[in-house]
């Protein structure tokens, strides 16, 4: 039995291979494909060495992980269905106080004076002019009673009304077709949401929660409540909103949290 | 070529493991071992028991968004490769020939036998009964794991698979429960494979040869 296969080559007459011929050098075809990974298996490894890639280096890992965390971000807006409600409650669902987060303690809450308080806009808004309280409480409001889900996991059922964020946008005459909306918070914390989401029917500024006005820790005078988001996108003690096309980031997406994180 | 046609057909042999399952067993141990270290990270910032928490030392990722961050990498790698090995198992047929039948009687003989240390391990092609019933339930497991996984991830787009758990509490338990359930397996499949090593050096050389049963692709008419 020979163990030599016939070179392939034009030049041999053509006729039909027998078969057979691969089980009875099974053994050899197996010791050449071993050879090759073997051989795949080292320029491999002098392919690292080429690059000098070190899979150990930490800024290697850190940077792969936050491409991951920004590809995951076009996953969500891909994913994200802006007709999809979230899921409402009852009033006797309701958690009465809300939970408390924020990156300090409760008792480190700066209360806002809401008589120096102003909403102030910027970015690609045509009307820019700074809204009082007052101002805000006139307009139309509109009431979600949804779960507020944390990214550390816990989750509460809130109920809160104030103006309809779209609404808003609309009346002010910012560009709807931007990507970013900012807000900043007078506590230094900041968040962005993409327009799609600002855009949701269930996402508003609140003024109230449990019918009544918002007490200091959970964000007095206003803070935005959407509901497809995690709790840390929702800023609290609002005091600007920019519309932008410029990733604006935000306090815990800038320390590397997702910055879609949506729900 | 009368010669040719007057034998049977050739029976293709193959290995017990084929590459492409060796492949995708490591990777599964890989994404696995970041899923389980970066989760349980993620469960101590909220803990669903108070008296357990996981020590930093054996969690990855170090802070909560780093371990997040592994999470929502490994959940690629896992996913993926175990949506490539059913489809793998189903299509070549590997989840029938290995892995069933299971019956009930020949899991409690063989569990008997098992205890009495009485189980033969001379042929590591034939999975016994308690490694088949073990096997199709941590495969079922791991995609319970991926349902739970999607419904914590996406409570709202994904709402409907939330409520299969009840509400979101509930899939995060659903998915902590999976989660002790693939480390409880990992512990046994882990300890059998180091009792019996020649399964180890199996899934990465493959093994030895088996007739799997298939017809070769161009098998010759009768």
């Amino acid at each position: 039995m020979s163990i030599r296969t016939p070179s392939p080559s034009v030049f041999r007459p053509q006729r039909r291979i027998d078969q057979s011929v691969l089980d009875e050098n099974r053994k050899l075809i197996k010791q050449i494909d071993r050879r090759k990974i073997l051989r795949g298996t080292l320029s491999l490894g002098a392919l690292t060495m080429l690059t000098g890639c070190d899979v150990t280096d930490r800024s290697a890992v850190q940077s792969v992980l936050r491409a991951v965390s920004e590809w995951n971000d076009g996953v969500q807006a891909f994913l994200f269905n802006p007709n999809k409600l979230a899921p409402t409650y009852t009033e006797a669902q309701v958690l009465r106080p809300p939970r408390y987060n924020a990156y300090y303690e409760i008792d480190e809450v700066k209360p806002v004076d809401v008589a120096s308080w102003k909403l102030e806009l910027s970015g690609l808004i045509d009307d820019k002019r700074p809204w009082t309280a007052q101002q805000i409480y006139e307009l139309p409001e509109q009431e979600l009673i949804v779960r507020h889900i944390c990214v550390e996991g816990w989750d509460y059922i809130g109920q809160w009304s104030g103006p309809n964020l779209k609404q808003f946008l609309q009346r002010v005459g910012a560009d709807l077709t931007a990507k970013y909306v900012m807000f900043r918070s007078a506590d230094d914390y900041s968040g962005s949401i993409d327009m799609a989401t600002a855009l949701h029917p269930q996402t508003i500024l609140a003024t109230k929660y449990a019918k009544e006005s918002i007490t200091d820790p959970f964000g007095f005078p206003l803070r935005l409540r959407t509901s497809t988001k995690l709790g840390f996108k929702n800023p609290k003690w609002i005091t600007s909103i920019e519309v932008t096309n410029t990733y604006p980031g935000g306090y815990w997406e800038d320390r590397g949290f997702n910055w879609h994180s949506g729900l | 070529m009368t010669e040719v046609a007057v034998h049977a057909p050739p029976r293709r042999l193959r290995r017990t493991h084929p590459l492409a399952v060796r492949i995708m067993h490591w990777t599964n141990a890989v994404s696995m071992i970041i899923m389980i270290g970066s989760g349980w990270k993620i469960y101590n910032d909220e803990v669903l028991f108070g008296w357990l928490h996981f020590p930093d030392a054996i969690t990855i990722g170090g802070e909560a968004q780093g371990a997040l961050q592994w999470h929502f990498l490994g959940m690629w790698i896992f996913t993926l490769n175990l949506l490539c090995y059913v489809i793998y198992g189903l299509v070549t047929g590997r989840f029938w020939r290995k892995l069933l039948p299971v019956w009930p009687h020949q899991i409690i003989a063989d569990t008997r036998a098992a205890l009495r240390f009485k189980l033969s391990h001379e042929d590591i092609t034939k999975y016994n009964a308690v490694q088949r019933a073990l096997y199709i339930g941590i495969i079922l497991v791991l995609i319970v794991q991926v349902i739970s996984g999607l419904a914590i991830w996406k409570p709202v787009q994904f709402q409907e698979l939330t409520a299969l758990f009840y509400d979101f509490q509930g899939a995060r338990l659903a998915h902590f429960v999976c989660m002790a359930l693939i480390v409880g397996f990992l512990v046994v499949h882990v300890a059998l494979a180091l009792f019996v090593p020649k399964t180890i050096g199996a899934m990465i050389t493959g093994g030895p040869e088996v007739d799997d049963g298939r017809q070769p692709q161009r098998a010759s008419g009768e």
